[in-house]
């Protein structure tokens, strides 16, 4: 099983080479002249912050949530509606819409953990297949429920920009690198919460949880309480990626709640090593670079993918950073020799 | 409501419902039997239309189409169970649910490499193109009548088969307590092989005789599939019995629920573009709530199977 009660030195220099990476790619995508590169890495760092928060109950909590892109669905629908209510000068229940960032955004953070609350405390009364299959239910039921809606006669909306920051920043999030970085720094910091919460005896509970209920239970731990807290802040962590996703793509569908989203989600997570909130930011960036790279090959690169995702759950268990973290030995170590050497023969 | 609309509706829900339960009953003797969770068992729906529509138009017989369509089926769900799941029985659900994922987007794209991306043409027979009148005044599609029918026969042969014979009676047992049922000397191994080939066959006659009403697409196979969750969760994973009632109450209260709320809430709100649109999402999410309130009052379905 993934073990995220130790953190490894090795996951935490994983960690700090993806930051690395992140950061400093809009700089290479300039470098090699390749604008596209920094839209796909926004793609793949917004959906990397709804693998982190599912990781959180799926890898710690060991509840595989099969609806978790109805999170992400309302983070977007909330920026959504904000930026139609605000655009054509309506009102929905006394509101009048907003684009502003520190209204908006926490508002869709805020309603996706609402919701998250609402369907944790139904959903957790069931244990297994009873778990996975109500919260794809609910899923199903919030897609159809935003696919009755109506903007202006459409289903999905077209947004004319993105969400505005406070005139005192100077910043504007319709910039491509700005919002590649306020996406990134979102995903770090909810990360960042997430490891802290891992760590912390909340975290010790959910993982115990996991391992063995009936002797937490036995220990007098109200574990169902702290699995529904779990629920409810990956429930947040997928509206804010949602409301992301909104202002990323400049568009809301409910494409974004379908429920093979859902399942991609849980790919990311397991591609990646659940377990490890490093791992499920790794299965985000695979998964897409993977879909992107099949696309290009084959028109039918489902065909691929599929095989693909059977071949990884069959033999490669811990995922992609299980398999770096089982590289030999002190593998950083030899790289810095085996750079210091090259460089000392040049 | 009219007389006439009420049995129109009765029975559109009686028909949706038996369809269910030939996917349910697949579904939840798998689950109960082997711990497993299948989500391809939509893909079988799906390639049961297919191949039903294919040999229909080849052999220009819709019948024969259907019967042959059967055994491809339950031959293509051997081969799905021993490539692929055998190896996903001992483990846990999440790759189980991540393995069967990859099984689906797999289908969906072969079928679409096969057969394209439009649907296909698929008519019902002549034979059954007309409307009978099962009421004073009141036609109904003679071949939803024989769909009924169909589903409802064999409704009654799989519960026949559950609960009067020795191999319904191994099926059962293996359901409630697997590792006795082994102590005991069943083969449980080709006892699942067997329920899950069954399971496959009812799936792809649910696509087959669905597919003429609707359309013979990809991606109909998930749209089932779900409804299929929510008739198991409903009824309890792994009980026969619960199927049956679970689906009945599901494709009853879908139906009326589509039929009776849009006009409810036009009776309400006196706006009648805002009650079409919160009639129809009420619509679409009254299943949902329908299995929120079970399982607020019985977390493990109405008739939970194990002990």
């Amino acid at each position: 099983m993934a073990s995220g009660s130790e953190s490894p030195r090795r996951r935490r220099h994983v960690a700090l080479i993806l930051l690395a990476i992140g950061l400093a790619l809009p700089g290479y995508a300039v470098l090699v002249d390749e604008p596209f590169l920094v839209t796909l890495a926004t793609r793949i760092v917004v959906l990397a912050v709804a693998a982190v928060s599912l990781d959180l109950i799926l890898g710690y909590g060991g509840l595989v949530s099969f609806g978790h892109a109805a999170f992400v669905g309302i983070g977007a629908y909330a920026v959504g509606t904000g930026f139609f209510l605000d655009f054509n000068n309506d009102t929905l229940l006394g509101w009048d819409g907003s684009v502003d960032v520190l209204l908006i955004w926490p508002l869709g953070v805020l309603v996706a953990a609402l919701v998250a609350l609402a369907i944790g405390a139904i959903s957790l009364r069931t244990r297994g297949i009873g778990f996975i299959m109500i919260t794809l239910a609910f899923a199903q039921m919030l897609f159809f429920l935003v696919q009755s809606l109506r903007w202006q006669g459409d289903d999905s909306l077209a947004l004319w920009g993105r969400s505005e920051l406070p005139d005192f920043t100077g910043l504007d999030l319709n910039d491509t690198t700005t919002f590649y970085y306020v996406a990134l720094a979102c995903l770090v910091g909810f990360t960042w919460l997430c490891s802290r919460l891992v760590d912390a005896p909340f975290g010790r509970i959910l993982q115990a949880g996991r391992q063995n209920e009936k002797r937490m239970r036995a220990l007098g731990v109200a574990v169902d309480r702290h699995r529904l807290a779990a629920f409810v802040i990956a429930g947040a962590g997928g509206g804010l990626s949602g409301v992301l996703l909104a202002n990323a793509a400049e568009f809301v569908g409910p494409a974004y709640l379908a429920w093979n989203r859902s399942g991609e989600l849980i790919v990311m997570v397991v591609l990646g090593g659940m377990g490890t909130l490093v791992g499920p930011i790794i299965g985000a960036g695979a998964l897409v670079m993977l879909e992107e790279y099949l696309a290009q090959v084959t028109e039918h690169w489902q065909i691929v993918l599929g095989p693909v995702l059977l071949l990884a759950v069959l033999f490669a268990r811990r995922g992609i950073l299980g398999l770096i973290e089982a590289l030999p030995g002190d593998w950083m170590g030899r790289l810095r020799r085996w750079r210091a050497r090259r460089s000392g023969d040049v | 409501m009219s007389t006439a609309l009420f049995i129109e509706q009765s029975l559109n829900g009686f028909q949706l419902g038996v369809m269910l339960f030939l996917m349910a009953a697949g579904l939840t003797l798998v689950f109960g039997i082997m711990d497993l969770i299948n989500l391809a068992h939509g893909s079988f729906y799906m390639v049961g239309a297919y191949l039903a529509a294919t040999f229909a138009r080849w052999l220009d017989h819709f019948l024969l189409g259907v019967l042959l369509a059967l055994p491809a089926a339950a031959l293509v769900g051997l081969i799905v169970d021993r490539v692929a799941l055998r190896t996903l029985y001992r483990r846990d659900h999440l790759d189980q649910v991540l393995a069967t994922f990859g099984l689906i987007l797999f289908f969906n794209e072969l079928v679409r490499l096969i057969w394209g991306p439009v649907p296909i043409p698929f008519d019902p027979p002549e034979l059954l193109s007309g409307t009978v009148e099962v009421w004073p005044g009141v036609g109904y599609p003679a071949f939803r009548l024989a769909i009924i029918a169909v589903g409802l026969g064999v409704a009654l042969g799989l519960w026949l088969l559950i609960t009067r014979t020795r191999l319904g009676m191994r099926i059962r047992a293996g359901a409630s307590n697997r590792e006795m049922v082994t102590a005991l000397g069943v083969n449980v191994p080709t006892l699942f092989t067997l329920v899950f080939a069954l399971g496959a066959a009812l799936a792809a006659l649910a696509g087959a005789m669905r597919g003429p009403i609707l359309a013979v697409e990809v991606g109909m196979g998930e749209e089932i599939l779900i409804l299929t969750f929510v008739v198991i969760v409903i009824g309890g994973i792994g009980s026969i019995r619960g199927a049956l009632v679970g689906s009945l109450l599901v494709g009853l209260v879908d139906t009326f629920g589509r039929a009776l709320l849009p006009d409810l809430f036009a009776l309400m709100l006196h706006d009648a573009s805002a009650a079409s649109s919160v009639g129809a999402s009420a619509a679409s999410m009254s299943i949902y709530v329908l299995m929120a309130v079970v399982l607020a009052f019985r977390p493990r379905g109405l008739f939970p199977a194990h002990g």
